[in-house]
């Protein structure tokens, strides 16, 4: 049972950073996951007041709020059309509009869970973390890292052209995915993140240039690739075996959108 | 701490403890419409508005609703009753108890999209759980009212 004893509106970022420090405080995003956790929390730290609830897009980039709900995201026209739709399809199985309402990208991305959609989704995009004392570091680095006591201040999305396809598997409408493939060209460069592996979703280029001869000719060989590389494991939802073979087949038809 | 709220259009002040949820709030304050479902954030049988917008009462902090609006079913009942008939017609209610989130949720989803497509009703919808009907009851039932709606509501 989560326990809170002490509740803090931050009024800036350096109070909720000063407040962070102590490792009976925790800062609360959309508290879905956390309040089936058992901490006993000594100072919740509630950044809403703080306007980091809004998406700003301008012609080189998309500036994400730690705040922002995961419906926000969804409902915004301008990353749906940059993704081609691949945002909104890896939201729209999570949940229901009254979860996606509350949890935030902050929380989602913070907690590096391995069953994340949207850390999978935003992995495989030129994506960028702001923390308050560590600056901008991209999400591949940020996402190996172990958390610390830092404040994620927001996401950056770099507009760079790209193709989008997101891909998921699951084993029972609006469950965790058994296995999550986001596939992207960025400027002619192929990529994918794979998530629910069950671990934290992981980032695999074509470093061998299997998808050089267009993306329709390569995917069946680059599914294989992937299958080989990307490390998977077992959990209750299904086993390694299961998972690798999902991994060739879901990486080659998303491949084959691109 | 002090939560100041407004529930169901009357403004409320009282102590309240930081980590108490907005369900409990509501319930203690005569809201029985609101259950406690699966207490896992999955079933939505707890679906409240939060300054219009459906939310998972169980899983938000009473403490953030300061300063905010929260309407349950008790505060929408001319709203609910005018499309709840429609689920009743079609024995879709069963057990009733997942029925007030799911009309909470049907509220939010016509007042965001007042002419959805069956595929939009499932998506808006897949966050309300309920174990005796199959859903289809309900589907029909929202197909009957949005029918009648569009044909200016009459009898």
């Amino acid at each position: 049972m989560l326990t809170i004893k002490n509740y803090v509106r931050a009024e800036s970022l350096e109070e909720a950073y000063e407040l962070n420090q102590k490792k009976s405080s925790r800062v609360i995003g959309g508290m879905l996951w956390m309040r089936l956790s058992n901490f006993n929390i000594q100072t919740a730290i509630d950044l809403s007041g703080l306007g980091l609830d809004t998406i700003e897009e301008s012609p080189e980039e998309f500036s994400i709020g730690a705040m922002v709900t995961l419906r926000q995201l969804e409902e915004h026209q301008g990353l749906g059309a940059y993704t081609q739709g691949a945002l909104g399809e890896s939201l729209r199985h999570i949940v229901g509009v009254q979860f996606r309402n509350l949890a935030t990208v902050g929380g989602s991305i913070w907690g590096r869970f391995g069953f994340s959609d949207v850390l999978t989704m935003f992995l495989a995009l030129d994506t960028w973390v702001e923390l308050y004392q560590g600056g901008l570091m991209p999400l591949e680095e940020f996402a190996r890292r172990r958390a610390d006591r830092d404040i994620l201040v927001r996401l950056i999305l770099k507009k760079r052209p790209a193709r989008c396809c997101y891909v998921s598997h699951r084993n029972t409408r609006t469950d965790f995915p058994v296995l999550a493939v986001s596939a992207v060209c960025l400027e002619g460069q192929y990529q994918v993140a794979v998530g629910a592996r069950p671990g934290r979703a992981v980032l695999l280029r074509d470093q061998e240039k299997i998808l050089e001869g267009g993306a329709a000719q390569g995917a069946e060989d680059f599914g294989r690739y992937a299958a080989d590389r990307i490390p998977v494991g077992s959990n209750m939802r299904a086993q390694a075996e299961y998972r690798r073979h999902l991994c060739r087949v879901l990486t080659e038809r998303a491949v084959r959108e691109l | 701490m002090k939560l100041t709220v407004t529930l169901n259009g009357k403004k409320i002040q009282e102590e309240i403890s930081p980590d108490l949820v907005l369900l409990d709030f509501v319930r203690a304050h005569g809201c029985h419409s609101v259950k406690r479902g699966c207490d896992t954030s999955n079933c939505g049988l707890c679906t409240v508005f939060l300054d219009g917008k459906p939310v998972l009462s169980c899983s938000v902090l009473a403490a953030r609703a300061e300063g905010r609006r929260v309407d349950t079913l008790e505060g929408l009942q001319e709203e609910a009753a005018e499309f709840a008939a429609f689920i009743a017609d079609q024995g879709a209610e069963q057990c009733g108890f997942c029925n007030p989130g799911f009309v909470m949720n049907a509220l939010a989803l016509f007042r965001e999209n007042p002419r959805p497509t069956d595929q939009e009703i499932l998506t808006y919808l897949a966050g309300n759980l309920c174990r005796c009907s199959g859903y289809e009851g309900q589907l029909r039932g929202i197909r009957a009212f949005l029918e009648w709606k569009e044909g200016g509501g009459r009898a």
